[in-house]
C-alpha cells in the first residue's frame, strides 16, 4: 500500500499531529515559529484536500477502514464528491483564518494556533465520516476545540456569550446520545450505509421509535446549524469572540447543515419506506421561517459583526429551504450556495474585523466616528462582499440565488420560496447600504491614532474574495460537480458497495 | 428489570432537566452531570439487557452486545471532560460577571420587589 491510499484520513490526521506539536517546548515558546508551522500545515492540507477530491473525481467515493475492520463492525471514513468539496472549503477557510490571526489576534492568549487545529480536525472529521457515533465524537472534538476558541483571550463579554454557547451545546451533545441510542436499538447498526439499508426493513412497532430518534437528531443538528427556534445562540457567540474565530464559525453552522442533508436528505430520504422524508414537513416551515427571523435580525443590527451573523442565519435558513426541496437540481444548487456563503461570510467578518482596528472606540458598530486610514481599500472590499452576499451580479450570490430559484418547479413551492428569498435580498440591500454609508461616509474628522492593517489581513481577506468572482468564472465546472456531487447524496453506497469500494 | 431500569433513567433524565431549565450555572452543571448520567444508562440499555453474559462473541452460547458498551465508554469520558470544562466556565462566570446567572444579571423581578 503507498501512502496515496492512506489520503482519506489525511484531513483528519495532518491537523491532529501538527496540534500536537505545537504544545511540544520549542515551538510552544515562539510564536513567530508556531506561526510558520501552523501557515505550512495549513497550505499542506489544501494540497492534500484537492488531491483528495481529484482522487474522487477519477476513481469514485474512497472508503478508508479505520484499522481494516470492515464496515459495520469497524469505522469508515467516506470521501464522496461532497464530504471533500467542504473539506477543501475547510482547509481554504483554515489558511485564510490563519493567516489573518498571524498578524497579532493569537497573540491575545495561549495555545491559539493549536486549538485551530483541533478544531479543524474536528471539522474534516465530521464531513469525512460514515458512522454516526463518530459524527458525534467529532462533533465533540470540534466543539470543545470552539470552546475555548471562543473565550480565547477572555473579557466579560466572551465569557458571557461563551456560557450560553457551552451549556446549549452540552445540552445538544446529550440529546444527541439520546438520538443515537434510540436509532441503534431499533436498527441494529450506527454506519450510515447500513442505517440507509435497514431503515425500509423496520417493523411496524420499531418505526414510531426510530421515528423519534430521527427527529431528536433533527433538533440537535438544527442546533449547531442555528435554525430557527434555536438559532438565538448565534448572534451574540459570533459577533463577541474574536475575528479570526469568529470567521473559522460561519463553517460550523455548515457543519450542522450537512449532517442534517446526510441524515435526513439521504439515510431517511426517498429510499426509505414508510419513514421516507421524516424530516420534511417540519423542515419546510421551519427552513422558511429561519429566513424570515434573520432578515428581521439583520435589519435590527447594530453592527457590522452582528449584521453578518444575522446574515448566517438567513444563509442557514436558505440552505434548509434547499434541503426541503428534495431534488437532485435543488441539492446541486443548495452545494454551489453553501460553499459561496461560506466563503462571504468568512470575509465579511474578516473586513469587520478590519474596520473595528482602524475605527478604534467606535469600533464596528453603525455610529459616526473618526475616518479610517485605510478606508478606500477597506470600502471597496466591502463593496464587492456587500454585491456577493445580497445576491447581486456580478459574483457568486447571484448565480447560488439563480440557480435555487431556478430549481424550485412546483408553482405551489415557487409561491413561498420566490417572496423569502427575493424579499431576503432586499432587506439585505437596504441593511449593508444602511451599514456601509454609516460606516464610510459618516465620518468626522481624520484619524490619526488608529491601527492600519497588517498585509497579512489583507492577504487573507483577498484569498477569500478572491474565490466569488471565480465561482462564476468557472460556474460552468463548479456546477457540473455539485450535480454530480447532488446526485451522488441523494443515491448513497449500500453496506455491500461500501465494502466493496473499500477493498 | 426494564421497567425499573427505564423508570430509572427517566426519572433522572426528568431530574436533570428540571435543574437545567433553572437560570444559574450551578444548577445547570448538576443537571446537566444527571442527564449525562441517564443517558449513559440509556446508551447502556439500546443493545437489550441482557443478564449474565459476557460481551465476547464465541465464548458462549449467549452473549452480550458488546458495541453499546463501546459507546458508553466514550460517552463517559467526553461527558466527563465537558462537565470538567463547564464548571470551569462557571466559575469563570461567576467572577468575571459578579454573578452565577447565566445571563451574567439577575433578571428583574417584579415580586420581590413589592415585598422589600
Amino acid at each position: 500500500m503507498s501512502l496515496f491510499d492512506h489520503l482519506v484520513i489525511f484531513p483528519v490526521l495532518i491537523p491532529f499531529i501538527v496540534a500536537v506539536v505545537l504544545l511540544f517546548p520549542s515551538l510552544n515558546n515562539s510564536l513567530n515559529k508556531q506561526r510558520v508551522v501552523s501557515i505550512t500545515a495549513n497550505i499542506l492540507m489544501i494540497v492534500v484536500a484537492f488531491s483528495l477530491l481529484f482522487k474522487v473525481q477519477e476513481q469514485g467515493i474512497q472508503v478508508y477502514a479505520l484499522g481494516d475492520w470492515s464496515a459495520p463492525f469497524g469505522i469508515v471514513l467516506v470521501a464522496d464528491l461532497f464530504s471533500v468539496l467542504l473539506v477543501c472549503l475547510s482547509a481554504i477557510l483554515g489558511l485564510a483564518v490563519t493567516l489573518y490571526a498571524s498578524a497579532g489576534e493569537d497573540k491575545i492568549g495561549a495555545f491559539f494556533h493549536s486549538l485551530i487545529m483541533f478544531q479543524l480536525m474536528g471539522i474534516n472529521g465530521a464531513f469525512l465520516t460514515g458512522d454516526a457515533f463518530n459524527l458525534f465524537v467529532f462533533f465533540e472534538v470540534l466543539l470543545i476545540a470552539s470552546y475555548s476558541l471562543m473565550i480565547h483571550g477572555g473579557g466579560k463579554q466572551k465569557t458571557q456569550a461563551n456560557i450560553h454557547y457551552v451549556f446549549l451545546n452540552l445540552i445538544g451533545s446529550s440529546l444527541f446520545l439520546f438520538a443515537l441510542g434510540t436509532l441503534y436499538g431499533t436498527l441494529g447498526t450506527l454506519n450510515f450505509a447500513d442505517m440507509a439499508d435497514k431503515v425500509p426493513l423496520l417493523s411496524d412497532n420499531e418505526l414510531l421509535i426510530a421515528k423519534s430518534g430521527a427527529l431528536l437528531l433533527l433538533a440537535v443538528f438544527g442546533l449547531k446549524a442555528a435554525m430557527l427556534p434555536v438559532h438565538f445562540w448565534l448572534p451574540k457567540a459570533y459577533s463577541s469572540t474574536s475575528t479570526s474565530v469568529a470567521a473559522l464559525f460561519a463553517i460550523m453552522t455548515k457543519v450542522g447543515v450537512y449532517s442534517i442533508w446526510r441524515v435526513h436528505g439521504a439515510i431517511f430520504g426517498d429510499q426509505a419506506g414508510e419513514l421516507a422524508n421524516i424530516a420534511l414537513p417540519w423542515l419546510w416551515p421551519i427552513a422558511l421561517l429561519t429566513i424570515a427571523a434573520g432578515t428581521i435580525a439583520v435589519l435590527a443590527s447594530k453592527s457590522l459583526k452582528v449584521l453578518c451573523s444575522n446574515l448566517v442565519i438567513v444563509s442557514v435558513g436558505t440552505l434548509l429551504v434547499t434541503i426541503s426541496l428534495n431534488t437532485v437540481q435543488a441539492a446541486s444548487a443548495g452545494i454551489y450556495y453553501l460553499i459561496h456563503s461560506t466563503i462571504a461570510c468568512a470575509a465579511m467578518f474578516l473586513l469587520a474585523g478590519l474596520i473595528q482596528q482602524q475605527r478604534g472606540q467606535a469600533e464596528d458598530r453603525f455610529v459616526a466616528a473618526r475616518a479610517m486610514p485605510q478606508a478606500g481599500v477597506l470600502g471597496f472590499i466591502f463593496a464587492l462582499l456587500a454585491i456577493a452576499l445580497i445576491g447581486m451580479p456580478p459574483l457568486s450570490g447571484f448565480v447560488g440565488k439563480a440557480l435555487i430559484l431556478q430549481s424550485v418547479t412546483d408553482a405551489s413551492q415557487a409561491m413561498w420560496v420566490y417572496p423569502f428569498i427575493l424579499l431576503g435580498g432586499l432587506v439585505a440591500i437596504i441593511a449593508l447600504s444602511r451599514a456601509g454609508t454609516s460606516l464610510f461616509w459618516r465620518s468626522n474628522g481624520e484619524n490619526t491614532s488608529a491601527i492600519k492593517g497588517h498585509p497579512m489581513q489583507y492577504i487573507a481577506i483577498g484569498l477569500l474574495v478572491a474565490i466569488l468572482p471565480l465561482m462564476v468564472i468557472f460556474g460552468g465546472t463548479v456546477t457540473d460537480y455539485t450535480q454530480l456531487a447532488a446526485e451522488q447524496l441523494k443515491t448513497g453506497l449500500s453496506l455491500q458497495q461500501l465494502n466493496e469500494v473499500a477493498k | 428489570m426494564e421497567l425499573v431500569y427505564a423508570i430509572c433513567v427517566g426519572f433522572m433524565s426528568a431530574c436533570g432537566i428540571f435543574l437545567m431549565l433553572r437560570g444559574h450555572t450551578f444548577t445547570l452543571v448538576i443537571g446537566l452531570t444527571l442527564l449525562s448520567y441517564a443517558v449513559n444508562l440509556f446508551l447502556f440499555a439500546s443493545g437489550g439487557l441482557t443478564i449474565g453474559a459476557p460481551a465476547v462473541l464465541n465464548s458462549s452460547e449467549n452473549y452480550a452486545d458488546p458495541l453499546p458498551q463501546a459507546l458508553v465508554l466514550t460517552a463517559i469520558v467526553i461527558g466527563f471532560a465537558m462537565t470538567a470544562f463547564a464548571v470551569i466556565l462557571a466559575m469563570r462566570g461567576r467572577a468575571d460577571l459578579g454573578s452565577d446567572h447565566v445571563d451574567g444579571t439577575e433578571p428583574f423581578d417584579p415580586l420581590s420587589e413589592e415585598k422589600s
